[in-house]
């Protein structure tokens, strides 16, 4: 029951904490200044998600097959590869490493 | 810049959108054109052509928000697949079925989830689950304020949907689209597509259990990844958004060690927005 309550007030918090951002006045938004901001903390979230999902395993950095997958990605990418194919095919290649007893 | 970036980021979206459907764009202008030669990569300095802005033509504009919608789906496929991970876990780890279920309806954020699986499993406090949990969470907050311009105004109700799906992958597809309205298409196609994969993934893990096997075995954890950079990458148009960039990765890698899960990922972007801030003066 205890862990009922849990779930229930860390899902209720979850939810508050994206709320609140929805909720921040639209005025505090409007200035080219904060505009800018927002979009370089775009990149640097975005840039942190790459990353952590690439690069980290609980609380360590880990290298494994992940990272010749992502590389392989990064080389589609520049291809202009479509994002279906790029995503699908770093899947493939960590799925094939791992297959073979590596990462 | 805002505009320079926001059509050169059009223009890959176009190209793209057409290799996804394979038939030849609907409209042959100079992005197109050149759309596939390598010189035209998102290393180059932005361009800045008169009459290359964005959904200056009613067909540009559906291109672009099919090509939303494709990302949308494609990212909520990677994602959603990840879920039954998540239901195996759960439940190995001692969670029941229905609670497993709640925390993917309820809390929807797959990491905050996790954790809070992990830490019942090995006996830890319903407070530690909460408090872990909650972290995990915290990046959200920036992730409304940024989808403000392209969501707002909203219908009170509309902005609660709209708050229970923001997650990283709605943000990081909404974001990454050159035109208001395919931002909003990226944002619903993919919060609602990981909204029901997710919880599908998270049903179907918990009842298999742990005849699953590993999920990673199927490098769906390198596909997210992959996604995430797929996102990324066409807004790295100039130097300055490249070693930004760079130095968020870098301080996200080695924070993560020294600080408690959740944390390492937003005290890096806020360093690396502040040092690239500060640089522009």
């Amino acid at each position: 029951m205890i862990w009922w309550i849990a779930l229930l007030v860390a899902a209720l918090l979850s939810f508050g904490i994206k709320l609140t951002g929805h909720l921040i006045p639209e005025t505090w938004l409007a200035h080219p200044a904060v505009r800018r901001t927002a979009d370089l903390l775009t990149v640097c979230l975005l840039a942190a998600l790459v990353a952590k999902q690439t690069l980290t395993s609980g609380t360590g950095v880990a290298v494994d097959a992940r990272v010749p997958a992502v590389a392989v990605a990064a080389l589609l990418l520049w291809r202009k590869a479509p994002f279906i194919v790029v995503v699908a095919v770093a899947a493939g290649v960590a799925a094939g490493l791992r297959a073979l007893g590596w990462g | 810049m805002q505009r320079e970036q926001s059509s050169r980021g059009r223009a890959d979206r176009v190209s793209r959108s057409s290799d996804i459907a394979g038939d030849p764009p609907a409209d042959n202008t100079p992005d197109n054109a050149t759309g596939n030669t390598p010189g035209n990569t998102p290393g180059d300095t932005p361009g800045n052509t008169p009459g290359n802005t964005p959904g200056d033509t009613p067909g540009d504009e559906t291109e672009a928000r099919s090509a939303a919608l494709k990302q949308g789906m494609s990212i909520g496929l990677a994602t959603g697949a990840y879920g039954i991970s998540f239901g195996a876990l759960a439940v190995a780890g001692g969670l029941s079925i229905w609670q497993t279920v709640a925390l993917s309806a309820l809390m929807f954020t797959g990491a905050s989830q996790f954790a809070f699986a992990s830490i019942f499993a090995v006996g830890g406090s319903p407070l530690a689950a909460v408090t872990t949990s909650t972290m995990l969470g915290l990046r959200h907050i920036s992730y409304g304020a940024l989808l403000a311009p392209t969501l707002r105004p909203m219908h009170p109700f509309t902005r609660a949907v709209a708050a229970q799906l923001t997650i990283d992958e709605s943000t990081a597809v909404a974001l990454a689209q050159p035109t208001r309205e395919s931002r909003k298409v990226g944002f619903w196609s993919g919060g609602v597509s990981v909204y029901i994969l997710w919880n599908a993934f998270t049903l179907a893990g918990a009842l298999a259990g742990s005849r699953i096997g590993d999920p990673n075995a199927w490098g769906l954890d390198a596909a997210a990844a992959a996604a995430f950079l797929g996102l990324l990458w066409s807004h790295l148009k100039t130097p300055h958004a490249r070693w930004t960039a760079a130095l968020a990765g870098v301080l996200t890698l080695a924070l993560t060690p020294l600080l408690p899960a959740g944390l390492p990922l937003l005290i890096a972007a806020a360093i690396a927005v502040a040092i690239g801030e500060w640089s522009r003066k």
